[in-house]
């Protein structure tokens, strides 16, 4: 079995939040007690042996956890190469991987006395599993939502309001995901006192994207295990997509030290790179400094944001976590895209070979695995993080085939 | 001594506080930022504050939202601004100039060339709002050599120890942020204000300015008895919203307020 290389990765971040030059705090000075405030209980809490306690069962109990991994036996046949595995956070109550993360940040919440939630969400699926976690906890939850992601995801915006959220949309920018972090922003630093803002993705000030990143480790930690003992060895690349980076994060941290399993991040890739319509910071973005935190952007020569692309609404986003700017950097994974095209194709291929109907966000990831696995031997092993269901892109899927739901 | 520091030696000397007032460059054309900073100073304002255009600026309201939209539609660029800035010297050399943004314009063109264009142009002062001092070294150590002072803000949820870090990496003045929220939605608590105001004067000899919910020569009078200067934005960026379809009157809408603020803050 590879052992870990040189570079120590659960030291990261430091204790500012730096992963090397990348993370940091870069907000508003109103907001920085707040994140202190939140950053030791957090610190407190991940110690704390009833509050972990607490966290397990519900993730066993409620969110229904472990998730499996599942041998995609007609999926691999149709790739011809390598086999490929599935780590199922598509069977998660809610429907995908974003509620590991929400059911931490609200016992959190709870214990630090806060009685309002906010949230930004993109494709919904984070709104869905915020509004689902704050009805359950009996707290005022108010979701923050692009008109344009409003559009193409009414099901989970049906969804957040029936669980009781007030969702509010956002119409400035480019009335997407950006745009609704940058309002929940403003939402918080005004209600600062009792508003917990649970953030859905590995980005924003520290503590967030070492914080969401520890909840989502689950996945990894889990897949890790369930991968050894149904094959005997350790896989030999990690393939997960890439907006914010939550899902992926949480499968490669487990991970980073084994010098052999190669990890690839997809990101979308729209229209092609080439286009520019695309919503790939890694791949084709710089460095800056937007939502708090140093990362790769997508921006023009004069620093300004740019609009994304991607037929996923949960991949289009400028930006990425820091830790995986960081990663692609000292080059312990790698950043790739697939575009739209070829993500609705490997929607469709996994829909047809396993029955599995997809999240468009996590077909990019099945696209890149079908690529990755024709150059590979049948006895290596790839795992890919399944990290949200289809359902809620039932409407995107059948508009573009000519029907109207 | 930097322009700002002579400002404020100056009014002090005169018993006088300082009127601020903020104003997009850019918006609602390029053309008009120049000549409205001049029209401010004839006005009564000591010290412009001159808003760089950002696509997403998280910590303003709407009113200030919109004014960076229409400069952005008109591509106004950090560059640009720097450039309106140096014109603006060409016929004041005294009224001292701070650009107020978000750090990726100022990160993406690089520190070292920033401050050397700015302090070319200029410019006296930077106040990047979603920069704390923590993550504010390499920037410091480029502004200094070129006499550009670092602005930061102080809000109502600085802790003392976080008021003196903050104050040890300032110079010029510091901005008071009245009340926790963001810009042109709050409304004016005085004693909150004056309580804050004086915990800060304990740690710090800089001089204090006060921003965020004032909107009326009322309020600039209040502010006056506990601040060192008055701030003035989406008061201001909201009279050159509804006129942005009339720019020629823009110019006298915003003085006809500067110049009532003016006069009630030297009333007292």
């Amino acid at each position: 079995m590879p052992t870990s290389n040189q570079t120590d990765f659960s030291g990261m971040p430091d204790e500012r939040g730096h992963f090397g030059p990348y993370g940091g705090i870069f907000v508003a000075e109103t907001l920085m007690e707040a994140l202190a405030e939140l950053r030791k209980a957090y610190e407190r809490y991940m110690q704390d042996a009833a509050f972990l306690a607490e966290l397990d069962a519900d993730l066993a109990n409620y969110v229904g956890r472990p998730s499996p991994v599942y041998f995609a036996e007609r999926l691999s046949r149709e790739a011809g190469g390598a086999r490929i595995y599935l780590k199922r956070e598509d069977l998660n109550h809610t429907g995908a991987h974003k509620v590991n993360n929400t059911v931490g940040q609200a016992l959190l919440a709870k214990r630090m006395g806060k009685t309002r939630i906010i949230a930004e969400t993109g494709a919904g699926q984070h709104g869905v599993a915020t509004a689902t976690v704050a009805a359950r906890l009996g707290l005022e939850c108010v979701v923050y939502m692009g008109s344009v992601d409003i559009a193409r995801q009414s099901a989970n915006v049906y969804r957040m309001r029936m669980l009781g959220a007030e969702v509010v949309p956002v119409e400035s920018g480019s009335k997407t995901l950006k745009d609704a972090l940058n309002e929940a922003m403003r939402d918080w630093v005004t209600n600062i006192d009792d508003t917990f803002y649970i953030i859905g993705t590995v980005a924003g000030p520290h503590p967030y994207p070492a914080m969401v990143r520890d909840f989502q480790t689950i996945i990894g930690r889990e897949a890790r295990e369930q991968i050894a003992q149904q094959t005997g060895q350790l896989p030999d690349a990690l393939v997960a997509c890439v907006g914010g980076g939550s899902n992926a994060i949480g499968l490669f941290y487990p991970f980073l030290g084994d010098a052999g399993v190669a990890i690839y991040g997809v990101e979308a890739g729209g229209e092609g790179i080439e286009t520019g319509r695309h919503a790939a910071p890694l791949c084709a973005g710089g460095s800056g400094v937007l939502h708090g935190n140093r990362t790769y952007l997508m921006q023009d020569a004069n620093g300004q944001i740019i609009e994304t692309h991607s037929i996923s609404a949960g991949l289009d986003y400028p930006g990425v976590g820091p830790e995986h700017a960081w990663l692609k950097d000292i080059g312990r994974a790698a950043y790739v895209s697939v575009t739209d095209e070829e993500a609705l194709e490997a929607f469709h291929t996994l829909t047809h070979k396993e029955g599995i109907i997809p999240a468009l966000e996590s077909s990019h990831a099945i696209a890149y695995a079908l690529k990755l696995a024709v150059d590979m031997a049948p006895d290596q092993i790839i795992l890919v993080n399944l990290s949200g269901r289809g359902d809620k892109d039932m409407h995107t899927v059948a508009a573009l085939d000519g029907i109207t739901l | 001594m930097s322009r700002i520091n002579g400002c404020f030696a100056q009014l002090e000397q005169q018993n006088r506080v300082a009127l601020i007032p903020f104003v997009t460059a850019g918006d609602p054309n390029p053309d008009l930022t120049v000549p409205l900073m001049h029209a401010m100073v004839e006005a009564g304002a000591n010290i412009i504050e001159l808003g760089v255009p950002f696509s997403d600026p998280m910590a303003d309201g709407p009113v200030i939202q919109r004014a960076s939209e229409r400069a952005l539609k008109h591509g106004t660029s950090l560059r640009d601004v720097i450039g309106m800035v140096a014109r603006f010297r060409q016929d004041d050399p005294n009224t001292p100039v701070l650009l107020m943004g978000y750090l990726n314009p100022v990160e993406v063109m690089g520190y070292a060339l920033f401050a050397e264009m700015a302090a070319e142009a200029g410019v006296d002062g930077l106040l990047t709002v979603d920069l704390p001092p923590e993550e504010a070294d390499d920037l410091l150590r480029a502004l200094g050599p070129k006499g550009i002072d670092p602005i930061f803000l102080l809000a109502p949820t600085s802790s003392e120890r976080r008021i003196r870090l903050v104050c040890d990496a300032a110079s010029g003045f510091v901005y008071y942020v009245s009340a926790k929220g963001i810009t042109g939605s709050v409304n004016l608590a005085i004693g909150e204000v004056a309580d804050k105001v004086s915990g800060i004067r304990k740690v710090t000899p800089l001089p204090v300015g006060v921003g965020f919910g004032i909107k009326t020569p009322e309020n600039a009078q209040a502010v006056a008895q506990v601040g060192d200067a008055v701030i003035v934005g989406s008061a201001l960026v909201k009279r050159v919203e509804a006129l942005a379809e009339r720019p020629e009157e823009i110019a006298p809408a915003v003085t006809e307020l500067l110049v009532a603020m003016r006069h009630a803050m030297d009333l007292i």
